[in-house]
């Protein structure tokens, strides 16, 4: 790991003067992805702001909804009474996730901020558009078993790997942002971005901005949710496709549905056209097979990840099974 | 600029009197560090790294608990704490597997939480207590979970060993051990390449309900 700077703020403000005039400087949380990266000399900053003083692992419910820290942990969450009772979602995806190790360190803003496993990123010496803009997309034409059938273009073809942030993006979170200019929030949806011109980037952040908190909006879905994360061994691993599925039933008729897959795309990918369709509908597994179709609208696979056009949709249709208790 | 040089001696909180090949190699590497780094640059840093970088040569203050022992020591901002714990102060007990947070090999407790030290950096841990395999029996007498897993068989090479069991004594007291099921989810961030694992679950069985570390 090469040398660098290192600071240890206790406050946001100077966190945030601190890598102002910084091009290569980086925020440090947990650091099971950064460290690693930096290990493998895919990241080389010049300066670590560690931010693990700052005030910022709160967990609390607030008038709207609840808002967590971004410093507050993958575990912490996980297993927070608050977000089990309200958002059970949120729990399964975390759990699903990483070893408990790791879900001990890893942050919340940290688990927004980590970079694709597309093993060609890792690999220093193949080119990459996403660590090496221009250089190329090795996976396009290598071994694409794990990438995106969403949403990519031949610049890059590389996945999120998380499954906290499928589930945040199923809540309709949103992310508090910090920075020189102020504060800011970015809705779910629009943080992680897909790779369009700049693979570069992974998010919508601007330079220098922290995050300081996600916030989740109150809504019905705390009892039929589930995340069905399949993989290549029963844990420890990260997704060939996951599925995210929470119902408001009443009288068997589906009143409200968040859908959404991971493993699947740049970021993290919300179903809203099968929930469309879904709203208002009886439940039973037909409609769920319809709405699964209607999901896939647009998939293209490559060479090696064909499989997952027919995973996806049978992860859909079972996560759906199993939070409207139709399957278990 | 002074050229004052403060630094830790390694294995100076462990009492080891004896030299061995791996004192010799430390030494001799830490020496060679030195002489190739500028004079002007090796310094003490007493600051709060608050408003300002530290240099990037420039060590920072640590003060850590190591199984009960106090350390009070300088380190360079891109040591982990698991080469600090292993480097110097020779407690090589957690081992270094793939060193990228995916086998296991390298957990300890901080603060009575489970982590893979070797993506932890060692300064991120200033003011904490840590627990490494070495602080787990009461001296001669062992932890439950070390007698059940010598009881149940539950290694063969034994390099993932340390880790597996600084991982089951935190999954005890966690509470995640209501079925086989659930203790093997939750150890699964600990690779046994021998394949020890039904020995392994047997273990955390027979010790789940006793006493966590």
């Amino acid at each position: 790991m090469n040398q660098f700077q290192y600071s240890r703020p206790a406050e946001i403000a100077s966190a945030i003067k601190l890598l102002a005039k910084d091009s290569n400087g980086h925020f440090l949380a947990g650091g099971t992805n950064l460290v690693d990266l930096m290990k493998m000399g895919v990241v080389v900053t010049n300066k670590l702001v560690d931010i693990n003083h700052l005030p910022l692992k709160q967990i609390q419910k607030t008038p709207t909804g609840i808002t967590i820290g971004a410093l507050a942990t993958n575990s912490e969450v996980a297993d927070s009474a608050i977000v089990k009772e309200n958002f059970p979602l949120l729990s399964l995806a975390i759990n699903a996730g990483a070893s408990p190790q790791l879900r001990n360190m890893a942050t919340t803003g940290g688990n927004l901020m980590q970079r694709t496993r597309c093993p060609y990123f890792f690999d220093i010496t193949a080119p990459c558009n996403k660590r090496v803009p221009g250089s190329g997309c090795s996976a396009l034409q290598g071994y694409n078993r794990m990438h995106a059938i969403f949403g990519a273009n031949d610049q890059c073809i590389a996945v999120n790997p998380s499954d906290m942030n499928v589930a945040l993006t199923a809540l309709d979170a949103t992310v508090h942002v910090s920075g020189v200019k102020g504060e800011r929030k970015i809705k779910f949806a629009d943080f992680h971005r897909l790779p369009g011109d700049h693979p570069e980037l992974d998010n919508t952040l601007q330079k220098g901005e922290l995050i300081t908190a996600v916030d989740i909006p109150a809504s019905p879905f705390n009892k039929n949710v589930y995340y069905l994360k399949i993989r290549d061994r029963t844990s420890y691993a990260f997704a060939l496709v996951s599925a995210a599925a929470a119902l408001h039933i009443e009288n068997n008729t589906i009143k409200g549905v968040r859908l959404a897959m991971g493993g699947v795309a740049h970021k993290p990918w919300r179903l809203t056209a099968a929930e469309t369709f879904l709203t208002g509908k009886p439940v039973n597994e037909d409609n769920f097979k319809q709405a699964a179709q209607i999901a896939m609208q647009g998939a293209k696979a490559y060479e090696y990840n064909k499989f997952k056009l027919k995973l996806a949709p049978n992860a859909v249709i079972q996560a759906l099974k199993m939070a409207s208790g139709i399957a278990s | 600029m002074s050229s004052k040089k403060q630094c830790s001696q390694p294995g100076e909180s462990t009492g080891n009197s004896t030299e061995t090949r791996r004192d010799f190699i430390k030494k001799s590497s830490f020496l060679t560090a030195i002489a190739l780094t500028p004079v002007t640059i090796v310094k003490s840093a007493e600051k709060q790294w608050d408003e300002k970088f530290a240099d990037i040569f420039e060590k920072v203050p640590l003060t850590l608990e190591v199984n009960g022992v106090k350390h009070s020591l300088s380190v360079e901002p891109r040591t982990t704490l698991l080469d600090l714990l292993r480097e110097e102060f020779a407690l090589t007990g957690t081992k270094k597997g793939c060193d990228r947070g995916q086998c296991g090999a390298c957990t300890v407790h901080v603060n009575g939480v489970r982590i893979n030290s070797c993506l932890s950096l060692a300064i991120t841990n200033s003011g904490k207590k840590v627990t490494t395999i070495e602080g787990l029996a009461n001296g001669d007498d062992l932890h439950p979970m070390q007698e059940a897993f010598i009881k149940h068989d539950g290694f063969q090479c034994g390099y993932c060993t340390s880790g597996q069991i600084m991982s089951a004594t935190a999954l005890v007291k966690e509470g995640h051990t209501h079925s086989e099921a659930e203790i093997k989810e939750f150890m699964s961030g600990n690779i046994c390449r021998c394949g020890a694992y039904p020995n392994i679950v047997k273990a955390i069985q027979e010790v789940k309900g006793g006493q966590p570390s």
